[in-house]
């Protein structure tokens, strides 16, 4: 039981991270209906602001505020910095190509994602960076927190999915009861439609990729809180979010965050009940099995084609 | 053009209009104009270039010459909002709702440049009495009603801007005759209530019947206008019509 209970905490840890990352490629998917392969770099590039940010605070050994304030600002610098980059990346990888065949900007994407990568490893070497929470809170943030009965949930993990959860909620709330979430789901819905109503699709769009950046730099500084991050995490990290998102139905948000979750307990199951060495097996298939069996994913809808 | 009785400072003029698709001509020097507060039909076939027309028109295609004034202003290179902005409003050929959105969201989404809180609870208002099934079902997903109740929210959506031209693109289609000629009673309800109207059809009899004025397009050129009372008795209209 006490494992049990140890897991799904992981599962929850890992599977809101998991579920940030695909609400950005879910979103942008929506509006584009382009696969944005670079998200999973934007993502690590917000771990790397967050970690520079520390560094601007006075590092894990000196901070110069109290370690609450700083954790925020950390987080709100990497949120505000991948929103920035995501603008840019659209204004120039992916808007000159809104009328190409819908290859072109996924291969400019993959272009995206490789010059993110090399270019933070040319800057910043490829050695990994520590948050060092553990020495940062002098231990509190992982010996402190709640007990579950004999299972300590650390201050850490419910800082990381409550922050995740909180994100979760905001967003729901800037998309469904916002003008401009509004206008983006009609965007996503029907574009041309939502043109004649006098949406500028130009604006959602870019509305669209700063709520999907400002996400995935939030879950790198998540994810770097407990591990330490490098220049190659963006890769995986994309690729995860990439299947969360499929699994839930590309183009749903609830889906998108459905799917994360699958995938956090997909792999921490597997992880204590199996084998470390199985989860990515475990991950995939489950990707495997819903392209066979339920192509649409869990709460998508299948693409209707007008005649 | 005094002589089919356009007044005097039309709401829409396209002047000499070349649309092309790539390398396909599809609009050739089309002259169109919609007096204020007038109703006018375009009339055509499958492909003979209505909806271009209309696309031209809203901005959403760019013509590769001549001109698209509106309300006296010349917008030929301003974007589709800058366009709904200054009264345009369509109703789409198929509706094209937003169908995971409630009515309610449909709606707010065609009052969507239109900011001001107190103009749009009137606008809301206003909608609702032209359809009080609207306001029963505004809570239900646009995409789970019937084909009458959607026309209505389609209707209701580009009301919601007060447009001073209203586009409907084939209002007849795909609706059951009982409702089409329900929707030509609200067509020509808000007509009555001042908006100018340009009306693209396929089925000329019933679009003519309430139209001041007609164009027949076919092949991408005007090859007929009119006063609508004429274009009915017209021999060649059912000629024209079929595209030769």
């Amino acid at each position: 039981m006490d494992t049990f209970i140890q897991l799904t905490v992981d599962a929850l840890t890992l599977g809101s991270i998991y579920a940030l990352i695909a609400l950005g490629y879910t979103l942008v998917y929506g509006v584009l209906k382009l696969l944005n392969f670079a998200h999973g770099d934007v993502f690590m590039v917000g771990s790397f602001i967050g970690f520079g940010v520390l560094q601007l605070l006075g590092g894990t050994s000196n901070p110069s505020v109290p370690i609450w304030l700083l954790l925020v600002l950390v987080t709100l610098a990497a949120m505000a910095g991948c929103a920035v980059l995501g603008v840019v990346i659209e204004r120039f990888a992916y808007r000159p190509l809104r009328d190409a065949p819908r290859i072109a900007p996924l291969i400019s994407a993959l272009g995206v994602s490789f010059f993110l990568a090399n270019s933070m490893q040319l800057l910043f070497g490829a050695e990994p960076r520590n948050y060092d929470t553990f020495s940062l809170s002098n231990g509190a943030l992982y010996l402190k927190g709640l007990d579950i009965g004999n299972v300590r949930v650390s201050l850490l993990r419910i800082i990381t999915i409550s922050s995740a959860f909180v994100l979760m909620i905001v967003l729901w709330f800037l998309v469904n009861r916002t003008r401009t979430g509004k206008a983006m789901r009609a965007t996503s819905f029907d574009r041309e439609a939502a043109a004649m109503m006098g949406i500028d699709i130009d604006r959602v769009i870019v509305f669209t990729f700063v709520l999907g950046s400002a996400l995935a730099g939030a879950a790198g500084v998540l994810f770097a809180l407990r591990v330490p991050t490098t220049v190659s995490i963006g890769f995986i990290a994309g690729l995860k979010g990439f299947t969360a998102a499929v699994i839930g139905g590309i183009g749903s948000i609830q889906g998108a965050m459905a799917g994360g979750l699958i995938l956090g307990f997909a792999e921490s199951y597997t992880q204590g009940y199996i084998s470390t060495k199985w989860s990515d097996l475990v991950v995939f298939s489950i990707l495997i099995a819903f392209m066979i069996f339920r192509p649409q994913g869990l709460l998508g809808r299948a693409e209707i084609r007008k005649v | 053009m005094s002589a089919n009785g356009t007044t005097a400072a039309p709401i829409l003029r396209l002047s000499g209009i070349n649309t092309y698709y790539g390398q396909i001509h599809i609009l050739q020097d089309v002259n169109i104009e919609v007096g204020a507060g007038e109703l006018v039909s375009l009339l055509g076939g499958n492909a003979s270039g209505k909806s271009t027309t209309l696309k031209t028109i809203l901005g959403i295609v760019k013509p590769r010459t001549g001109t698209v004034e509106f309300a006296g202003d010349e917008v030929t290179d301003k974007r589709t909002s800058y366009r709904i902005g200054q009264g345009m409003a369509i109703v789409p050929e198929n509706r094209r709702l937003f169908g995971p959105m409630s009515v309610l969201e449909n709606l707010e989404m065609g009052a969507y440049l239109n900011k001001d809180g107190k103009a749009r609870t009137e606008d809301f208002d206003r909608v609702y009495e032209l359809f009080p099934l609207l306001h029963e079902r505004r809570a239900q997903l646009a995409g789970t009603l019937s084909g009458g109740e959607q026309q209505m929210v389609a209707m209701g959506r580009a009301l919601m801007s007060r447009p001073r031209l209203l586009l409907m693109d084939e209002p007849s289609m795909g609706l059951a005759p009982i409702l089409v000629e329900r929707s030509f009673e609200i067509i020509k309800q808000v007509h009555d209530a001042g908006v100018a109207m340009l009306v693209v059809e396929q089925n000329a009899n019933m679009a003519l019947s309430i139209a001041d004025r007609g164009y027949v397009l076919s092949t991408g050129r005007i090859v007929l206008e009119g006063k609508a009372a004429d274009l009915l008795q017209n021999e060649d209209l059912r000629k024209a019509y079929l595209g030769r």
